[in-house]
């Protein structure tokens, strides 16, 4: 397998430059011959696909939601890095790709990141044009916020909910291609397999979901932008539709997957009130610039908060991690949380939760001050558990939120299949072992308005294209397989909803592939996922048809996928011999409990070739070079 | 708690429909009513029945999917709330709801309680944007924004494009709808350049989708679960009024050379 990344030599700071100079142009007379995929409408897909129509390629694009504008992204509350210095307060290009790359415990590759650094300042500008209301101050120019524990103020945000804007601002831009007739959108299609003819991507199978008919849809290039995998837990920060079908079937096609097991684990989640539980909700992790973390010392304290005299309190973060102390990074707070509740000493229901308490700040500021700054997010909270935060400590857990891991892609966003590029959470790219926070937008706009422009159409420059249509013997032959597929899958008719394997599924990997990790547990859940997946095929009852609008059916393709993916986590993080960033593996840890690096047997992306069903994958490596910000031990004490 | 429930099953959009009973036994206080409906499914799978379709994606009230009416109300009828943020704790023992799915010519019933709201996109794509095309953005900071007018922006901005507006009003009009995003580009100054233009096509193909006209009733304020206030339709009509009565056919003009 070729993992060659294809990254520009010189200075870090000319490579992109020297990329855009090198990569070949598509004529604009010729533009319109070629036919693009774009596979979801997040900011990463909706944006390229905008972006694409406007340059004058055929784009079709595709989501599984009933419009465009329902994208994940859209769920995003904090902000949008970028490096534009209006504050004064000394960012730059550079010192946004170093946090980065340092934030992502050196397991990202520094061209990667140092571009997207780059093009950070003309998303903001962008964005701004198409009509964003991003925060302002009152002389009219944009307002920042440090987030996430940075030390400059480089954010961008739209109140509460900057996802949500800056995926309508790409959704409109769609429209008005889809309107100018460059775009067409194909809503409620689910992508189901990558037509790979010749060594590279073609086209794909999709789902009608609401007639059930499955179609091949050709083209010159395919971009996945389907966003992460999180829901292989089961319960997570994301949507309920959020999948891995379209990154696994390609996975299955022959585009290496690269780091698996990085998951991002956010610290400030609702806890779980019970076993309906559907999904997690987040609270933003601003919160954790006034509340004060803490569980009691004793276990199994049966309490209320307000009976717990000071004293018999532990203000765990500020204790071990004096000068972070509340805002420690995520995978940091998350860990300690975990920590003090399998010693028993967690708060509310099941003991899987601590207290987030404000009444120090309501105290030292008032309520007032506290309700300006968090009010919306006390409101959800409340709404949800039914408890006042200005009055009972809120209680918190973490929960899967991000995945670092994804297809594996070179400098040009292109997977190891020639003619399948990938964008946003999808791939495997900019963030490393962890994420820092207000990144992951910027990841999917930089990737979607900036990056494959030029790369495509580099690709599509570069290639002869053989004519092919629907009636080539590989396209028939992946419609046959997907509808053989649903067909199976209804026909099963056994005893266990397709519900009660993805929850059986998603608690296995929390156990054991979640928060920390070791060799033994990672072995048995692997063990018992290839279990699972074997019950699942024949005891799973999938209601309905599939000729019709079939919820039920669509989440059973989803589930199959997960079963498959869960064991090669599995398998990829018992192989990481070392913890970093989200990936915490119990047997490498220092003597006083931090995640202790192995710089010099993984400063690599693994990048897994799949070799058939129930074979095991063979591991790739890509060497990580770091020339410019040097590995070291990350300390937050 | 345990509930009765009266849901509407329709099988598609050509097969009429109707109102089927479920009960729906050991009700938490703390589930969400999509959660709710989640347990009596899996009930119904075991039985060999199928689900009840209904829409959702992100559960936290932001996305826009989900939503349908409940005992005759769009979202339940709680504050600034979406189904998928209302929890049962809401509901008493021995409640009988009555579940249905956004009723309107413009939104046609596809399964049980899921609509076809493509109009809202096609609304959106008539002039629902700025025509700024990727790379020729100027800096940010080049235009200051009154933080107020911003502000404004915003607060029609925040629009989930649930179809609630359109499911309350007895004409079944989307003016709500369609006055946030003409409000929203008209407080900015990068919407000015087409302001005019937009509304007349924006307004144009919402009648065209067959919605209702908008008689001032306010259901659509009451039932926002994003509080979008009532007067994004007067800034609409003005903007509409205004271009309308401006309008000239359009000139051909040679191109140069």
């Amino acid at each position: 397998m070729n993992l060659n990344a294809r990254i520009p030599s010189g200075p870090i700071e000319q490579r992109w430059d020297k990329a855009r100079f090198d990569l070949k142009l598509v004529n604009p007379a010729n533009k319109r011959k070629y036919n693009v995929i774009v596979v979801g409408s997040g900011l990463a897909g909706g944006s390229a696909a905008a972006t694409l129509g406007e340059l004058g390629y055929n784009v079709k694009c595709f989501c599984f939601q009933d419009s465009p504008r329902r994208a994940h992204s859209i769920a995003a509350q904090g902000g949008i890095n970028a490096a534009k210095n209006y504050q004064n307060d000394g960012d730059s290009v550079y010192r946004l790709f170093y946090d980065t790359v340092k934030g992502g415990d050196f397991r990202a590759r520094e061209s990667n990141v140092y571009r997207l650094a780059q093009v950070s300042v003309s998303i903001i500008d962008q964005c701004v044009a198409q009509g964003v209301p991003f925060a302002r101050e009152y002389g009219g120019l944009l307002a920042n916020r440090s987030f996430g524990g940075a030390q400059v103020s480089r954010t961008f945000y739209a109140r509460g909910q900057t996802g949500q804007q800056l995926l309508l601002g790409a959704y409109q831009a769609l429209e008005r291609q889809i309107d100018a007739g460059k775009v067409k959108m194909l809503p409620r299609t689910e992508m189901l397999d990558l037509i790979v003819i010749d060594g590279k991507a073609r086209g794909i199978v999709a789902r009608n979901l609401v007639t059930g008919r499955i179609d091949v849809h050709m083209a010159d290039a395919v971009v996945l932008a389907t966003g992460g995998y999180g829901n292989v837990f089961y319960l997570s920060t994301n949507a309920k539709g959020s999948n891995t079908t379209a990154i696994w079937r390609a996975y299955k096609r022959g585009a290496a997957f690269g780091n698996p097991c990085y998951t991002q684990i956010h610290p400030t989640c609702i806890p779980q009130s019970g076993d309906y539980q559907s999904k997690l909700t987040l609270m933003s992790e601003s919160l954790r610039n006034d509340g004060r973390i803490w569980v009691p010392l004793k276990q199994g304290d049966t309490r209320t908060a307000d009976q717990i005299p000071e004293s018999e309190r532990d203000y765990y973060l500020e204790r071990m991690y004096p000068s972070f102390g509340n805002l420690s990074p995520r995978d940091i707070a998350s860990r300690a949380a975990k920590r003090v509740c399998d010693e028993g000493r967690g708060v509310g229901p099941g003991g899987l939760g601590v207290y987030l308490d404000f009444s120090d700040a309501i105290r030292r500021l008032g309520q007032k001050t506290i309700a300006e700054r968090y009010g919306n997010l006390f409101e959800i909270y409340e709404r949800i558990t039914g408890e006042d935060p200005y009055t009972v400590p809120m209680r918190i857990y973490p929960a899967v939120h991000y995945t670092m891991g994804g297809l594996w892609v070179d400098y040009h966003l292109m997977s190891t299949v020639p003619g399948l590029f990938v964008l946003g959470e999808a791939n495997f790219s900019d963030h490393g072992a962890n994420r820092l926070g207000a990144s992951a937008l910027m990841q999917g706009l930089s990737d979607g308005y900036f990056v494959i422009p030029y790369t495509l159409g580099n690709y599509l420059a570069s290639e002869k294209f053989a004519k092919v249509d629907e009636t080539h013997p590989e396209a028939v032959a992946a419609l046959a397989q997907t509808q053989s597929m649903t067909k199976q899958l209804l026909a099963i008719k056994g005893k266990r909803t397709v519900s009660s394997f993805h929850r059986e599924l998603g608690k296995l990997m929390w156990d054991f592939c979640g928060m920390a990790r070791n060799a033994k547990g990672l072995e048995h859940a692997a063990d018992k996922i290839a279990g699972l997946r074997e019950e699942f095929w024949k005891n799973v009852n999938v209601a309905g048809e599939a000729g019709d609008l079939n919820q039920n059916l669509e989440s059973a393709g989803r589930v199959a996928d997960f079963l498959e993916l869960g064991e090669l986590m599995c398998h990829d993080a018992r192989v990481r011999e070392e913890s970093c960033g989200g990936h915490f593996r119990e047997e490498y840890q220092t003597s006083d409990g931090e995640a202790q690096r192995n710089d010099e047997s993984f400063s690599h992306v693994a990048a897994w070739e799949y070799q058939g069903p129930n074979q095991k994958p063979v591991r790739h490596q890509e060497e990580l070079q770091f020339e410019y910000v040097k590995p070291v031990q990350r300390s937050y004490k | 708690m345990n509930l009765t429930l009266h849901v509407w099953r329709q099988k598609d959009v050509a097969t009429p429909g109707q109102m089927v009973r479920y009960d729906a036994p050991n009700v938490s206080e703390h589930m969400s009513f999509l959660e709710m409906l989640d347990v009596v499914n899996e009930g119904l799978i075991l039985k060999g029945e199928e689900p009840i379709a209904f829409e959702h994606d992100c559960r936290e009230g932001i996305c826009g999917s989900c939503g349908f009416m409940i005992n005759g109300i769009a979202h339940g009828g709680f504050k600034n709330t979406t189904v998928c943020q209302l929890h049962m704790r809401h509901f008493a023992d021995g409640d009988e709801v009555y579940i249905e799915p956004w009723r309107a010519t413009a939104f046609p019933v596809m399964k049980d309680l899921v609509v076809d709201r493509s109009a809202f996109d096609r609304i959106i794509a008539s002039g629902g944007y700025v025509s700024v095309s990727t790379g020729s953005a100027p800096d940010g900071n080049a235009l200051p924004i009154r933080k107020q007018d911003s502000d404004l922006a915003m607060d029609a901005a925040a629009c989930i494009g649930c179809g609630a507006c359109v499911a309350s009003c007895p004409n079944a009009a989307a003016a709500l709808f369609t006055g946030a995003k003409i409000s929203h580009l008209a407080h900015l100054p990068q919407g000015q350049p087409e302001r005019k233009e937009r509304s007349l096509r924006m307004v144009r193909q919402m009648n065209a989708e067959l919605f209702g006209n908008c008689t001032n009733i306010g259901e659509c304020e009451a039932t926002c679960p994003k509080g979008i206030p009532i007067e994004v339709i007067a800034g609409m009509n003005g903007d509409f009024l205004a271009a309308s009565w401006q309008e000239r056919p359009p000139v051909e003009i040679a191109g140069a050379g």
